[in-house]
């Protein structure tokens, strides 16, 4: 008989991987610029960097080249690069008051200090397809960069704008909440419940876009007790310091674009001894992602939750578990792995089980 | 087919991929798991080039404890040249340079997904099970939190009654893979998804049993001549898969684990050994061209 073992996998992956750069070439359009997805698709490049858990933007964009746009894909790859990297220095605590704002806006207050600025976002464009984009050309790209009026800067721009959050703290109808007395790294242990709140901002900030904005619809549609307002979303650029010993005074190292989300949400019944007061859910991430930003605020809202029923996003070890794109892809994606060795052993559960029915039926068939 | 093969190692990386202090990190934690059989150790688990889910729990505890004298061996459902196999021992031996046999005799280290050997092993060998579940009480508890409360208080009543309810229902206990079992009279372990067959194996073993859950961040053991034993109840004992009246259409043997296929050609169902390497041998015994082994 010439029955042989499953094998030749080695031959089978090489080409594979001939195979995806054939599909990713054979268009033969002008190979893609890894400056150019940096640039032109900068927000692709903040979700992969916020859930690879990595600021790199130009490693980044190299990695959705790599990966034909698949953001989870790229967002491994990116994780995976990080997880060899040496960790040197840990920054200072970053204070946002100091952001240099590209968008900030409160969906509570019609005017708040400092006033709202919009900035580039596609909330109140029409959904539209622009067909001029289909041939735009150097021309236009120079006369679109002219028009847009940046670079001339308003008359007094201010230099911090205070933080709406702050004005409710002042006034006291907003809880104020304990700093972390231990800062946690959940690349260096593993999460284990109760959880810090460290580990669990961490966690949420390199959470997947859209499974984080899937639990937090589910919060907010009815799975759930959360009214949430929109405090305050802020887009922009701070400066990171980290101290090194011997000196005094911090370095700074650089400059890193985030979204900062202030979910405002009802009073729970918290300390009955106190005035009620407002809580507030904290949502920040790397780069340019409301959705992302705005759904942790939410999370970290809902997941503080005290009812003795919890609906699934109010569930901190439901929710954290879950909303890891590179864990989550692995582990449906491994169901394509081989399992015949299961299955066999499922099998012969099953005809066990088929057997013991019927013979249970004959029995039964000959006792009438 | 089993002889001893060596590739050059890829200068790009530490040894071994990790670098040390992620290794001893690892090692750390195994060291714990080995002291205390069968309890869960969590670790870091950073991410690897190999994705979650796909045996990055093995891969570490294996990367943690390989060293440039040791033999790997790498099998997937039993099968040494399977796709993941292949695509886990290219990793390892990219990074170490390391020998790598078919040989099950002849690894210092074997890592596995799904099976241990057919042949017994002895006590300079190590086994390194890919684990995509670690715990044993997610049939009754999904929180984490609260499983560890149950294993704290050594409380595995619901998974009785589990089994129990099993019975009922269906005459039979259901769970066909991952079987669990009492480790040392005192920790119930998921011994990965090795079929019920293997699970004996790992009782009074002479060899170190090592398993590593990648994505759910857990490493245990089971060290040698510990005991093991599945749940089953006194008037309803724990039975491996019956293969009775099959015997391998490639070697012959009737007393190995096996995998159903449908033949192309006549349609019809065959049996073939899991343990790819095992089967080469009794057929090659058979054959009279035994060239390898003592």
């Amino acid at each position: 008989m010439g029955y042989v073992a499953v094998s030749g996998g080695s031959e089978a992956i090489l080409n594979t991987e001939k195979l995806l750069a054939y599909f990713r070439l054979k268009g033969k359009s002008e190979p893609l610029g890894v400056d150019q997805i940096r640039d032109q698709l900068r927000l692709a490049v903040d979700k992969v960097m916020g859930e690879g858990s990595l600021y790199a933007p130009t490693i980044a964009a190299l990695a959705i080249k790599q990966a034909e746009g698949d953001s989870i894909e790229a967002s491994f790859i990116l994780r995976a690069y990080r997880a060899t990297q040496p960790r040197r220095y840990i920054s200072l605590a970053v204070d946002t008051t100091k952001m240099r704002v590209i968008r900030r806006i409160s969906g509570a207050f019609q005017e708040i200090p400092g006033g709202q600025i919009l900035g580039p976002t596609r909330d109140y464009t029409q959904r539209l397809v622009d067909f001029s984009l289909l041939a735009e050309d150097r021309t236009q790209m120079e006369q679109v960069l002219r028009k847009a009026g940046v670079g001339t800067m308003p008359e007094r721009l201010p230099d911090t704008f205070p933080k709406v959050v702050d004005l409710l703290r002042q006034e006291g109808v907003l809880t104020c909440l304990e700093a972390s007395e231990k800062v946690c790294d959940i690349t260096r242990q593993a999460l284990t419940f109760p959880i810090e709140r460290s580990a669990k901002l961490q966690s949420l900030a390199r959470g997947e876009t859209g499974a984080m904005m899937s639990l937090a619809y589910s919060c907010i549609r009815g799975y759930g007790d959360i009214h949430p307002y929109l405090g305050e979303l802020r887009v922009g650029y701070v400066p990171l310091y980290i101290q090194r010993p011997g000196r005094l005074e911090p370095l700074y190292v650089g400059r890193i674009l985030i979204t900062e989300a202030e979910i405002i949400a009802q009073y729970g019944e918290g300390d009955k001894t106190k005035k009620p007061q407002l809580t507030l859910g904290y949502g920040l991430c790397f780069g340019h992602n409301e959705l992302k930003a705005m759904s942790m605020g939410i999370l970290d809202r809902s997941t503080r939750s005290t009812s003795p029923h919890k609906a699934p996003a109010e569930d901190e070890e439901f929710v954290l578990y879950h909303i890891d794109g590179i864990e989550a892809s692995g582990f449906v994606y491994h169901w394509k792995l081989p399992h015949y060795v299961t299955f066999q052993s499922t099998l012969d559960r099953l005809r066990r089980s088929q057997q013991l029915k019927e013979e249970a039926d004959n029995a039964q068939h000959q006792a009438e | 087919m089993l002889n001893i093969r060596q590739s050059k190692r890829n200068t790009g990386y530490n040894f071994a991929f990790l670098d040390e202090n992620t290794k001893r990190e690892i090692r750390r934690k195994t060291l714990k798991a080995v002291a205390i059989p069968g309890y869960q150790v969590p670790f870091a688990s950073p991410e690897l080039p190999i994705a979650r889910g796909w045996g990055t729990g093995g891969l570490q505890v294996t990367m943690a404890i390989i060293g440039q004298e040791d033999i790997l061996k790498v099998i997937d459902q039993g099968c040494d040249g399977g796709v993941n196999a292949v695509n886990i021992r290219n990793l390892i031996t990219k990074t170490t340079g390391v020998k790598t046999t078919f040989d099950t005799k002849e690894a210092t280290i074997l890592q596995t997904r799904h099976r241990i050997p057919e042949e017994p092993m002895d006590e300079n060998q190590i086994v390194v099970l890919q684990v995509p579940i670690p715990e044993p009480l997610r049939f009754v508890e999904a929180s984490m939190a609260k499983a560890q409360e149950m294993h704290a208080e050594m409380d595995y009543s619901r998974m009785w009654v589990f089994l129990y309810e099993d019975i009922v229902k269906w005459g039979e206990i259901t769970i066909g893979a991952r079987y669990p079992s009492l480790v040392n009279h005192r920790y119930l372990i998921d011994p990965s998804p090795i079929p019920r067959w293997d699970v004996p194996k790992l009782n009074m073993a002479n060899t170190l049993f090592l398993f590593g859950a990648g994505r759910e961040k857990r490493i245990y053991a089971v060290p040698p001549h510990t005991r093991v034993e599945p749940m089953e109840f006194e008037d309803h004992r724990f039975r491996v898969e019956d293969f009775t009246g099959r015997a391998c259409v490639r070697c012959g043997a009737i007393d190995t684990y096996m995998n159903e296929i449908y033949d192309e050609r006549s349609g019809k169902k065959i049996h073939l050994c899991s343990d790819s390497s095992h089967c080469d041998k009794v057929r090659e015994q058979k054959e009279g061209r035994l060239d390898v082994g003592e």
